[in-house]
């Protein structure tokens, strides 16, 4: 090992250092903001030292740097515009885009390794190399397929329903005995990289195959999915060209993302399994009826919402998927504001999973400059419920359904955000239509609940401006 | 060569344990914006696709060279970019708001020492 050498792998040791140090920090939301600049400089750092050690070796071609050069910098243009362009509730398509050129990127670098291997008749792969190569290119390929799927399926440009074709379980089946049988052949000794190609199109195809039948809802549990196996596709590439910075941090977001899948999927009351066998979450149809549901709405003019939160002294907001898609979440803050102006406490009240996936509804209220201090969890905001006068839910369904702390329903288990404890609730939602479980939500009927039919944002400002007509401000 | 295997396996083990160990602890409040940045974390394969594109000598080699550059770059630059926009917004409150919270206080001193003269003059009237 020269020194150059030598001095590279310890810049990936310090890299590594500082993607550790980087996810640590994002344990609070006070740290969080130095998280990521941390973990950039440690990507900076290996990758200045990997120019260095190419610049050294001296193997490369002037085509070679060329080329390089062009793709480098033609990629950073289109990560980092479409990064500073993309609007915050499209942020879940975006990262499974970035997740898909990943994954994509940790198949082709084992493919082109390979390749170089095998370029002489007669050539062998060490073992480590082949096995590697092969998950490399098995777990990168159907990571870029299914990622890209998933990211057509949160922007509409795919039906977000399950796409569920017949006999579709068996071609599964068989894409995936293709694909592996591809595999194996090439590590049993048949060291011709045209093997690899193939099983890096049955992988392909399988991506697609998976994710299609998929709805749109378990959507951003299936992006995690796929971003821990990105994690791992790149961590196989560093067992194949001997890297222990890409293994490292390969490892690393394996294993996290992994983790966040598993906390997503509670969150949501669902299993890994079941999201992968699809069909689910068809998200507009009545597929069942929870037992119990008696009894009428009680439909509530603008005025008279405006009337019992400008008298309140508590009020809690509940935001849900149904504001992060009418984009109202600017006229919460302004209302919240409003209602803070008048000496009313204010806060909100998210769940784990308001918005696309969890966290999405912090990020969005925190883009509306409301302070994180002011956005209150499930765990803690629940106890506050009984003290508050007026809850306001804006687009939020089957995470504040009484019917999920009953057993037998499809929602039974889930964590919800008891607002039907509070003195009075008020439900901005634009219809009666039905949330992911296809259930009808019993906090709707109760006498308590006043149900204000509108679009998120119209009703926000709407009330609003009501409120503001009402105490003459 | 079995020697430089077991060293990897064991930093690829140790590694994961680290993963599952950092990550168990985040709030579910910051899950977004780490799956964004553990999503920038795998554009570390830049590096791979340069000491990959550095051995490439022919057409493929180059095609393939160009587009795990282009790929990696986009992941590793897009996801910094990204991840970066979203923590920028967890600020605590932003200055206009309690910037005139003391100001607004005073005003309320000041309107409340305005009547006080007043009622003390009212007072006296009725005296």
């Amino acid at each position: 090992m020269s020194t150059l050498d030598f001095v590279v792998g310890i810049v990936y040791l310090v890299a590594a250092i500082a993607f550790v140090t980087g996810l640590h920090l994002m344990r609070s939301p006070a740290t969080a903001r130095r998280g990521s600049p941390l973990s950039a400089g440690g990507m900076v750092l290996a990758v200045a030292a990997t120019l260095a050690k190419v610049a050294n070796d001296g193997t490369i071609s002037g085509t070679g740097w060329a080329v390089l050069g062009a793709g480098a910098l033609l990629g950073a243009a289109v990560g980092l515009v479409s990064a500073r362009r993309v609007k915050m509730t499209a942020i879940p398509q975006l990262v499974s885009l970035f997740n898909a050129v990943g994954g994509g990127a940790a198949a082709v670098v084992a493919l082109m390794d390979v390749i170089r291997l095998t370029e002489h008749a007669g050539a062998t792969v060490a073992g480590r190399t082949s096995v590697a190569s092969v998950l490399d290119v098995l777990i990168g390929a159907l990571t870029f397929s299914g990622s890209l799927i998933a990211a057509g399926k949160l922007q509409g440009w795919i039906p977000g329903r399950p796409i569920v074709l017949p006999g579709a379980r068996a071609v599964n089946g068989l894409l995936a005995l293709a694909a592996v049988g591809l595999g194996c052949y090439f590590m049993s000794g048949a060291y011709d990289s045209w093997w690899l190609v193939g099983s890096l199109f049955g992988a392909l195809v399988l991506g697609i195959t998976t994710v299609l039948p998929i709805g749109g809802a378990d959507m951003p549990v299936v992006i995690s999915l796929l971003n821990a196996c990105t994690g791992i596709a790149v961590a196989m590439a560093g067992f194949v060209i001997d890297s222990a910075g890409l293994i490292i941090a390969g490892a690393l977001v394996g294993a996290s993302g992994g983790i966040l899948t598993k906390l997503m999927a509670d969150a949501m009351n669902r299993s890994i399994p079941a999201i992968l066998a699809g069909g689910f979450g068809t998200g507009d149809t009545v597929n069942a009826v929870a037992p119990g549901v008696t009894g009428d709405v009680h439909p509530i003019s603008v005025e008279d919402a405006a009337i019992q939160l400008a008298y309140a002294g508590k009020v809690m907001i509940v935001p849900g998927y149904g504001l992060a898609a009418a984009q109202a979440q600017h006229e919460a803050r302004e209302l919240a504001e409003l209602l803070e102006s008048r000496g009313i406490q204010v806060d909100f009240a998210i769940h784990p999973v308001a918005g696309r996936m969890p966290g999405h509804m912090n990020v969005l209220l925190a883009e509306a400059n409301v302070p994180y201090t002011q956005l209150k969890e499930m765990d803690t905001a629940n106890p506050e419920f009984p003290s508050t006068d007026v809850v306001l839910v804006v687009g939020a369904n089957d995470v504040t359904n009484p019917a999920a702390r009953r057993p037998g329903t499809p929602l039974s288990g889930m964590p919800i955000l008891e607002v039907d404890r509070a003195q009075r609730v008020i439900v901005i939602k634009r219809s009666m239509g039905h949330g992911y479980a296809g259930i009808d939500n019993e906090l709707y009927t109760e006498e308590k609940t006043g149900m204000l039919f509108a679009d998120a944002k119209r009703g926000l400002a709407e009330l609003a401006a009501s409120v503001k007509a009402l105490v003459g401000a | 060569m079995t020697t430089s295997l077991l060293a990897d396996l064991s930093i690829f083990v140790l590694a994961l344990l680290v993963g599952f160990e950092v990550i168990s602890k985040v709030p579910s409040t910051l899950h977004t914006p780490l799956m964004s940045a553990s999503n920038a974390i795998h554009g570390i394969v830049l590096v791979g696709a340069m000491l990959a594109a550095a051995s490439a000598n022919d057409a493929a080699g180059y095609v393939l060279g160009f587009v795990a550059a282009a790929f990696a770059a986009m992941n590793v630059v897009g996801g910094y970019a990204v991840t970066g926009r979203m923590l920028e917004m967890f600020k605590r409150r932003p200055d206009p708001v309690p910037a005139p919270a003391p100001p607004d206080g005073a005003g309320l001193l000041g309107s409340g020492t305005g009547p006080g003269p007043a009622r003390d003059g009212s007072a006296g009237q009725g005296s």
